[in-house]
This record gives structure tokens, C-alpha cells and sequence, in this order.
């Protein structure tokens, strides 16, 4: 509020803006600090395997390339397949709670959603190898005979059901409340004159949320997609103990040797390692790193394209 | 409106419309019609058990398609296409709660029993074998190490997230965006190695063990999901209500605090609560540093914890001799955590209430 | 806003340990100077999931006698448990394997800085051929049976070479869904071992902790794999006794005549088997017989150890664990984790040498 002299003004350098934006400058500095020590601690651990001599590693694999390959696969596969059922639904799902449904159901609704990001991926296991492989198992078995011309459902079908595709299905589940959530709140705060104005020139329902809400929550919706998938890329317990795994790289949906996921093998062989072989894990989880990197850059790409869309550019 | 509609029909205001409850009608013969179908279906098989997943499903799929030609015929392409989608969200809504309610289902009946005997939250597992004994030492645990990683995290991820949102800039600002997505992908087991080589390393103890620990272990995970979700909220929070403030003359640490914050407290606590929730049932980080243990500890810097999600996974995994009593304790484990989130959820909610701005909604 | 938050957060947290704040019920401190065991302290193992039930009884009765002691043990793996032993960080170890010599060459940060680590077998259980096959309860096998269904070269319930050992029993025509170990562990260990041992010329592959062939599904854990059998008809896998819960345990030919399994079969056959040779002085590592012919012998055993130091670095942890290994090789710790995990209680020849080997403890 003051002025020196007549023609320039300066901004008064206030305390408390620089003990916040300090503050906060710090705040930032300290993910950088951990996030490196986490790198050079998996780079150091997993030196060993990478310059390993061949022979000396886990299944006798010729190096640890060869060796990580089927995992990294697995990896991609079971997020990819699980993404491919939670993104559209979790979108719907949002919608359907920030925009139709009436405004007392949608709360609750919303909670209810909210509260199962809480269970833990031990139960998501149990259900999964309990509840969901029994019960698909039948369907798995149908759509092997009936439909088995199609690359994905061909090979001899399980006979217990903890295929890849179930996988998917039980990380598709343990995503959608996180992404559920995210979504919903990016709906809710589409400025609600945008929506007005499309509602008033005569748009149906669908075309105001298509040509007001979509745009301007597209960013939210792709972070949305990448807590997901960071999660189904790293999740260890729910995969370790409902999928059938074989290091074996097969678009095979139905059968018994599944792609196995990193998170999964780490999981599975951690506690019997020893010498190498952990530091062949070790370097596997690095692996896991390099690949959510690489995912998050390209979304990263593709939100920072629409950047006109933020509210705070 | 006024001179394009040229109708012909006697009530002009009903006319082309599709009449009220038309699709609940649609729905209901949707299902009745499905269901006949596997009926059928089971008589020609000589199965009995009626697959009622199956008819609601394709009971639902077959009411999407009959909506859209119906409306499509009545009320033409534009209205056939909001009800078309308006069906498909129903649809996906009913599609995301079939194995929600199955997952809760499991949980709930499984859970309950054990759940309501009064030992259940007074005696820990120690020296219990058989029936009895309880989850008060994982209650703890679970409700200590969750906490102190929650104060470990929401400061720094908040504050992160402003900085980003309002202050960060250039290759400073860049990096740690780019930082926070890497942080995202480490691998929780990866984040609990990580916490047990840092505090042998600063005590110098290759036996450390402490639920701190675990909180630090869990903060690893818990803070990129903090930053990114508060940093979409924060992102939201319109220009014009910053530039409004910065015109009453308001400093912009105030206009951070009083304006924008509180603009985008829901949002935020949403986040809060989602990423408490991702790290509340977490084994694979605990294992190492929090270790195992059958007694109640209190404290929080020394000695091993238990949790909750380890508790249910070794109850699971070593059955005793009575299988029954251990399955027992772990759905009501299970049931447990959920309920701690639950009020935590809530309270959450209240807090938003309480200091979000009234809007339109 | 931040504050107000984390003191709601706290708020609950108050509540919450209010309402948790007195102390366990089942837990009571007594009173001091009265206790009737002078041991204080905390004594840390890690090791096999295998022992893991029986750990938890030990540790109940060794509670009981000593109320200011505790015993955690935490069932992460042997390997695991080896590792953390080694590197110092557990106070002693619970393996399905003895150590190996590389291991035994290395350096033990927890012991003496002389000292080296002994293994004491207190373990034993026997490892089933769990199936589920609608109809059939009592299915009798021999080893290159077994050995051929598990590798895949006998895929039909109905093959001549069961059919044959399995007289008047009705077998479905039906493909054989195997399950098999999807994690390495001392289980898939025993059990290949006992193949590779008995019916070398059809198993053909050498002993391995990972399981060594693309055949069937593969499950996490004992209970991984008794709950995919479980869930499917016409399956076969192999899993600890204690696990098999309500599954068909196959009838084993031992010898010339088919035996069903027992516990006492097992450390019947642990009993009578050598102890291994090279092993330093008190170390009790077993070389199980897996040929052999005991009368009403299980030769599909694991045999677990708990591994200690012969001389701890610090006096106070070698006192404790002396008290507590005492206890487990005891008659009275035996029983105890024999009913609690359904395995079988070493036999007292076995027991007389391991109690000698950890009275040399220091």
C-alpha cells in the first residue's frame, strides 16, 4: 500500500510473505532431498545385478535384461488392463455422483466411495482369490470355448481362475475409489456459470458436461488416472496373492502362467533371497521406478498441452 | 422455442417427449426380460442356481440399447443421445458397485462377529493361542504410525503443493512436479527398504526397529499423493477470487491462507483423507521396520509395532490349530480399519464444512 | 486451516488412546520384585513362516514362566530371517535350511567376533500331496507317480500309471489342475527333494527352493495354494499338514506299502536320519533319509531350525536365548508347539543332543 515516490510503485517485501513463501520453497526442497536419497539408495543396492556376470543371477537368467523383461511386461499388462476398466467407470461414476444424481444420494454416495480406498490390499486379496477368481471362473471358461478364436482368450483356460485378467479386475477395483474421488471433485468445481451457459443455449444434459465439465476437468481426470495407475503399478500384496504367475511374456488372458508384475516378484521372492538375488530385486523395483517415470512424463506432456484450462495460469 | 416448433401434435409442451417414468418402465422390463432369458437358460442346462449378477447386467446393458431406440424414434438423435448416456453412467455406476458391495459384503459378514466381543478392543495377542485375545496392540499401532505420518506429510505435501500452484516457477517449480510423479511410482516395499537403510544408517543399530519408522516409510508414499491431489484442487481455485484479494490490497500469504485454501478446503481434505486412506492398509513398507509382535507398545520411537494390516495378513497366513478363531480376528481387522476411516472421513468432512466458503452447491 | 485440520486429527487421536489407554487386559504387569523369573528384555526373531505357529506357542509359554520377558517373532521367511540374523538385527533366526557354507565363512555382526552360528533343529512337519477331486478320499501314489503328475507328464486323473495303484477307486477322465508354490520356500525345498531323491530317473531336475517347472497354476504360501486347490475341482498340489485343512491328503508308498501321513511318521524319519557332515562343532544340521524305511515313516519332512550364536556379543541376549531355546527343545515346549502348529515333537534322542548343544550357548 505504499509508494515511494510518484511513478514507481513497489511491492513492500511483507515478513510474512517471505516466511511463507520460504516455507513452502522448503517444502518442495525436502521431496527433492528424499526422492534423491530413495534413487541413490536403489542405485547403489542394485548395482550388483546390473553388472552382474551372467550365470550368477536368480533362474539363470543370461543377464538381468533378460531377467526383469517378463516382469516389466506384466507390469504394464495388468495396470494397462486394469486402467482400461477403471478409468471409464470411474469417470461415470464421478459423473453420475457430482451431476446426476440428486444432491442428498450423491453425498453419500460420495462417502461411501471415499471409504473403500480404505481397505487393505490383504482383504483385496482374500476376496479376490475367495469371491471374484471362483466366480469368474465359469465366465473365463465360456468365453475360452466360445470365443477362444480371439487372440486374448485363447490357451488352455484355468481351472481356478487367478488369471491376469482378474488381477486387472481386483486392481480396477482397489483404483477406482482413489480416482472416483479425484474426479468428483474436479466436476464439482466447473465454474457453474459455464454450465448454466450451455443449459441455457439448449444443451441436453450430456452436451453441457461434454462441451463445459470434460474440457475443463480433462487435466484432473488425467492425474486421476496416474494416482491410479501408480498405485496398480506398484500394488504388492492383492496381485502376489491372487495371480498364477510364470515369468512369461503372453497376451493370454485365461490361463494359468500369467505375467507376473514387478511389484508382484518382489513381493513373492523378497524373503527367500539372499546375495544377489536381492540386489536383482532391488534393481527390479528401480526398473518399476524408471517405468511410472516414463508413464507420468507422457500424461505429464499431454495435461501441460492443455494448460489454458487451469484456473490459475 | 417460439416459431420453429411447428408440431402439428395437440399439446405442444408434452409433444416428442418420451412420457415420465417411460425409463424406469424400459428398466424393469430390461431386467424381467433378461432374467426370463437365463431362467430359460438354466431349465435347458438342468442348473438351478439363478445367476442374478448375469440379469442385472446384461438386464442393464439390454435397457442402454432400448432407451436409445426409443428415444431415438420419439424424441430424435440429440435427446436419444443424453439418454443413452445418461443410462451408460447409471450403468457404470452399477457396474463399479457390483464388486464394491461384494468386497463389503465379504468384509461386513465376516467381520461382525468377531468385531462385537469385548475383547476384541481390550486384550492384545499376547500369550492368546487359540479363541480370544484381540487387536488392541495393532489398533495402536495402526492409529500411531498413521498418524505421524499424516503430521509428517500434510505440511510438507500442502505446502509443496502451493508453492507449486502459486509460487513455483521455472526449473525449480518443473523438477519437482516432475519429482512428485517419480515419487509416485516407488514401490512400497522399495519406500519400507528405503526407511530401514536410513535409520540403521543414522543409529548405527542393524536390529532398529520403531514404528517412526513406518511413518517415515509411509510418508514416502503418502506425500505425492498429497501433493497431486491438492495441487489439482489448488489449480481450480478461480483467478479472479486471487486477483480480487490482491486488489483489496491483501498480502499474498494471506490471500493464500484466507482465500484460496479455504476456497479449496473440500477438495483438500478429500485428498487428505484418499491418502491416508492408501497408506492405512499397507503391509508391504512395515514389514522390515516396524517388525512383528503380539504385545501392546506405546511407544512410538522404539521397539516393534503392530498394525492392523499385518495383523490380518499373519493371521491368515498361520492359522492355528482352531483355523476359525484366526480367520475371525482378521475380517474383524479388516472391519476395523475400515471403520477408523470412516471416522476419519467424516471428520474430514465436517472440517470442510465448517470452513469452506457457501457456494451454489 | 492446516492446524485446525491436524488438531481435529489429534483430537480423535486423544479420543481414541482415552478410550485404548488402559493397558491390555490379558496383559498384566507384575508387580516388582515379585516376579518369579529374574529374565527381563525382548529378544527378536525372524525366520520361517513354516514355524511361525509353533513360534507363537513357544513364545506364549515362555511369556507365561518369564512375565517380564517378550518374544517376538516375525515370520518374513528363512531367507529372510538368515539375512537379518547375520546382519545382526534378529537375535536369532527360524530356517527351513541350515546355513550354508558361504554363509557359515562369513561374519555374524551379532555374535562374539570369534564366534560362529549353530543350527538346532526343533521343527518338524510333514509336507502333503493335498487333491480335490469330487468322489475320491483316498488316493494312494508313489513317488514317480507324483513325480510325473507334478512335472506334467501325467496330465489325465484317469492314467494308467494312478489308475493302477488305485483299485476299485472311480477316477474322473478329467485334465489334472496342478498348484504348485509361486514363492521359493523351504516347502517346494523338502519336496523336491524327496522327488529328485526317490524317483531321480522321472523328476529328472535336481532339489530347488523355486519350483522348477512351467506346469499348473502357482500360489503365494501354504495357504495360497490349499485355497486355489480348494476352489478347484480335479487339483492337485503339495502343502505343509497343518495347512491342508478339510483337503484329502494322498496315501504315500514308503517301502512296499502305502501310508497315510502322520506327524510321528515324520520325526520318525528325522529321527533315524544322519546328521549332516563338515558342520562346525554343536551344529546340528539334519541330512534327511529320504529313502528311508521306517515302519509307518513320512518321508516328505521339513525339518526347521533356529539358528543362534555360539557366542553372543552381548552376555544379557546370550542368557535370554539360552532360556528360551531351553524351552523349545523341552519336552513341555515340544508338546506345546506340536498342538498348536500339528506337527510333531522332535524325537528325545534328537532332543538330548540339542539340548547338550545349547548348554555350550555363552
Amino acid at each position: 500500500m505504499s509508494t515511494d515516490k510518484i511513478g514507481i510503485i513497489r511491492t513492500k517485501v511483507r515478513a510474512g510473505d517471505r516466511v511463507f513463501s520460504t516455507s513452502t520453497l522448503l517444502a518442495g526442497s525436502v521431496i527433492l532431498v528424499v526422492l534423491a536419497a530413495v534413487a541413490i539408495f536403489l542405485f547403489v543396492q542394485s548395482m550388483p545385478a546390473l553388472v552382474a556376470p551372467p550365470g550368477t543371477l536368480p533362474h539363470g537368467a543370461p543377464s538381468f535384461w533378460s531377467y526383469v523383461f517378463p516382469f516389466v511386461f506384466g507390469t504394464v499388462w495388468a495396470a494397462a488392463i486394469a486402467l482400461l476398466f477403471a478409468i471409464p467407470i470411474s469417470i461415470g461414476v464421478a459423473l453420475f455422483i457430482s451431476h446426476y444424481a440428486p444432491r442428498r444420494i450423491a453425498q453419500l454416495l460420495g462417502y461411501i466411495v471415499d471409504l473403500l480406498a480404505a481397505v487393505p490390499s490383504v482383504v483385496f486379496g482374500l476376496w479376490g482369490i475367495g469371491v471374484l477368481a471362483p466366480t469368474l471362473q465359469p465366465l473365463y471358461k465360456w468365453l475360452n470355448l466360445n470365443l477362444g478364436w480371439i487372440p486374448f482368450f485363447g490357451g488352455q483356460v484355468s481351472g481356478t481362475g487367478r488369471t491376469i485378467l482378474t488381477v486387472g479386475i481386483v486392481l480396477a477395483v482397489m483404483v477406482l475409489p482413489i480416482m472416483t474421488a479425484v474426479c468428483r471433485e474436479i466436476f464439482l468445481q466447473t465454474p457453474r456459470l459455464y454450465e448454466e451457459a450451455a443449459l441455457a443455449l439448449g444443451a441436453t444434459r450430456w452436451e453441457m458436461i461434454r462441451i463445459a465439465v470434460l474440457p475443463f476437468a480433462r487435466p484432473g481426470i488425467i492425474s486421476a488416472a496416474m494416482l491410479g495407475l501408480g498405485r496398480a503399478l506398484g500394488e504388492t500384496l492383492a496381485v502376489a496373492m491372487v495371480l498364477s504367475p510364470a515369468a512369461v511374456v503372453t497376451f493370454f488372458l485365461l490361463t494359468s502362467r500369467n505375467p507376473n508384475t514387478i511389484a508382484g516378484n518382489i513381493a513373492l521372492q523378497f524373503p527367500e533371497a539372499s546375495g544377489i538375488g536381492v540386489n536383482t530385486l532391488i534393481a527390479s523395483g528401480l526398473v518399476l521406478f524408471v517405468i511410472t517415470f516414463i508413464v507420468n512424463a507422457i500424461a505429464r506432456f499431454a495435461v501441460n498441452r492443455r494448460k489454458e484450462f487451469s484456473g490459475a495460469n | 422455442m417460439t416459431a420453429t416448433v411447428t408440431s402439428a401434435l395437440p399439446n405442444s409442451l408434452t409433444a416428442g417427449k418420451l412420457p415420465r417414468g417411460t425409463a424406469w418402465i424400459v428398466l424393469a422390463s430390461s431386467w424381467l426380460l433378461i432374467g426370463i432369458v437365463f431362467w430359460l437358460v438354466n431349465l435347458a442346462d438342468g442348473s438351478n442356481e439363478f445367476n442374478l449378477v448375469g440379469t442385472v447386467f446384461f438386464g442393464t446393458v439390454l435397457f442402454d440399447i432400448a432407451i436409445y431406440v426409443l428415444s431415438w424414434l420419439v424424441e430424435g438423435s440429440r435427446r436419444a443421445k443424453d439418454r443413452l448416456v445418461t443410462a451408460l453412467i447409471a450403468t457404470t455406476f452399477v457396474v463399479a458397485v457390483l464388486p464394491l458391495v461384494s468386497l463389503i459384503d465379504t468384509v461386513v459378514i465376516n467381520g461382525l462377529p468377531g468385531i462385537l466381543k469385548p475383547s476384541f478392543f481390550t486384550e492384545s495377542m499376547r500369550n492368546v493361542l487359540g479363541p480370544g485375545g484381540g487387536a488392541l496392540h495393532a489398533v495402536i499401532g495402526t492409529l500411531e504410525i498413521t498418524m505421524a505420518a499424516t503430521i509428517i506429510s500434510v505440511p510438507i505435501g500442502l505446502l509443496t503443493s502451493i508453492y507449486l500452484v502459486e509460487y513455483g516457477t521455472g526449473a525449480l517449480a518443473r523438477t519437482i512436479t516432475f519429482m512428485v510423479d517419480v515419487m509416485t511410482g516407488i514401490p512400497s516395499i522399495v519406500a519400507g527398504l528405503f526407511a530401514y537403510a536410513l535409520f540403521v544408517l543414522v543409529t548405527g543399530d542393524p536390529g532398529y526397529r520403531s514404528g517412526f519408522g513406518g511413518s517415515v516409510a509411509l510418508s514416502v508414499i503418502m506425500i505425492p499423493v498429497v501433493v497431486r491431489s491438492s495441487e489439482e484442487i489448488l489449480k481450480l481455485v478461480p483467478n479472479e477470487l486471487r486477483e480480487a484479494s490482491f486488489a483489496l490490497g491483501v498480502p499474498k500469504w494471506l490471500t493464500i491462507l484466507k482465500v484460496v485454501l479455504p476456497t479449496a478446503i473440500a477438495g483438500i481434505t478429500t485428498g487428505v483423507t484418499l491418502a491416508i486412506a492408501r497408506v492405512i492398509g499397507e503391509t508391504a513398507p512395515l514389514l522390515l521396520i516396524t517388525g512383528f509382535t503380539s504385545s501392546v507398545n506405546y511407544n512410538l520411537f522404539g521397539d516393534q509395532m503392530m498394525t492392523l494390516p499385518m495383523f490380518i495378513y499373519t493371521q491368515y497366513a498361520n492359522q492355528g490349530p482352531a483355523a476359525a478363531d484366526f480367520l475371525n480376528r482378521a475380517w474383524a481387522s479388516a472391519l476395523t480399519l475400515i471403520l477408523i476411516v470412516m471416522v476419519l472421513n467424516l471428520i474430514a468432512r465436517l472440517v470442510a464444512k465448517y470452513f469452506s466458503p457457501k457456494s451454489g452447491r | 486451516m492446516k492446524i485446525a485440520r491436524s488438531g481435529a486429527l489429534v483430537a480423535i487421536a486423544l479420543a481414541g488412546a482415552l478410550a485404548l489407554s488402559s493397558c491390555a487386559a490379558n496383559e498384566t504387569t507384575p508387580p516388582l520384585g515379585s516376579s518369579a523369573s529374574p529374565l527381563t528384555g525382548t529378544l527378536n526373531g525372524i525366520g520361517s513362516s513354516a514355524q511361525a505357529n509353533a513360534q507363537t506357542a513357544w513364545a506364549a509359554g515362555f511369556q507365561t514362566a518369564n512375565s517380564a520377558v517378550t518374544v517376538n517373532y516375525d515370520s518374513q521367511g528363512s531367507g529372510a530371517g538368515r539375512k537379518a540374523f547375520i546382519a545382526g538385527s534378529a537375535d536369532f533366526a527360524g530356517s527351513d535350511a541350515a546355513l550354508s557354507s558361504d554363509e557359515l565363512a562369513g561374519k555374524f555382526v551379532g555374535c562374539a567376533a570369534d564366534s560362529k552360528a549353530i543350527d538346532l533343529p526343533i521343527y518338524i512337519s510333514p509336507i502333503g500331496v493335498v487333491y480335490n477331486v469330487p468322489g475320491v478320499t483316498d488316493l494312494k501314489l508313489d513317488a514317480p507317480t507324483i513325480a510325473g503328475i507334478f512335472k506334467g507328464t501325467i496330465t489325465k486323473w484317469d492314467d494308467p500309471a494312478i489308475a493302477a495303484q488305485n483299485a476299485g477307486t472311480t477316477l474322473p477322465s478329467a485334465t489334472i489342475v496342478v498348484v504348485h508354490r509361486s514363492d521359493d520356500s523351504g516347502t517346494t525345498e523338502n519336496f523336491t527333494d524327496y522327488l529328485a531323491t526317490v524317483a531321480p530317473d522321472a523328476w529328472g531336475v535336481p532339489t530347488s527352493q523355486t519350483w522348477p517347472f512351467k506346469v499348473g497354476d502357482a500360489a503365494k504360501g501354504n495357504q495360497g495354494v490349499v485355497s486355489a486347490v480348494t476352489s478347484a475341482q480335479n487339483s492337485i498340489g503339495y502343502a505343509d499338514q497343518s495347512a491342508a485343512g478339510s483337503l484329502s491328503i494322498a496315501q504315500l508308498k514308503v517301502g512296499g506299502t502305502y501310508e497315510a501321513i502322520t506327524t510321528e511318521g515324520a520325526a520318525a524319519v528325522v529321527g533315524a536320519s544322519p546328521l549332516a557332515t563338515g558342520r562346525p562343532a554343536n551344529d546340528l544340521a539334519i541330512t534327511i533319509d529320504r529313502k528311508s524305511a521306517v515302519a509307518g515313516g513320512w518321508p516328505i519332512a521339513l525339518v526347521s531350525y533356529m539358528i543362534v550364536c555360539q557366542t553372543y556379543a552381548d552376555a544379557a541376549r546370550a542368557t535370554l536365548v539360552k532360556a528360551y531355546a531351553t524351552y523349545v527343545a523341552s519336552a513341555e515346549g515340544q508338546a506345546a508347539g506340536a498342538a498348536q502348529a500339528k506337527s510333531a515333537p522332535i524325537s528325545s534322542e534328537l532332543a538330548a543332543k540339542v539340548v547338550a548343544s545349547i548348554a555350550t550357548i555363552k
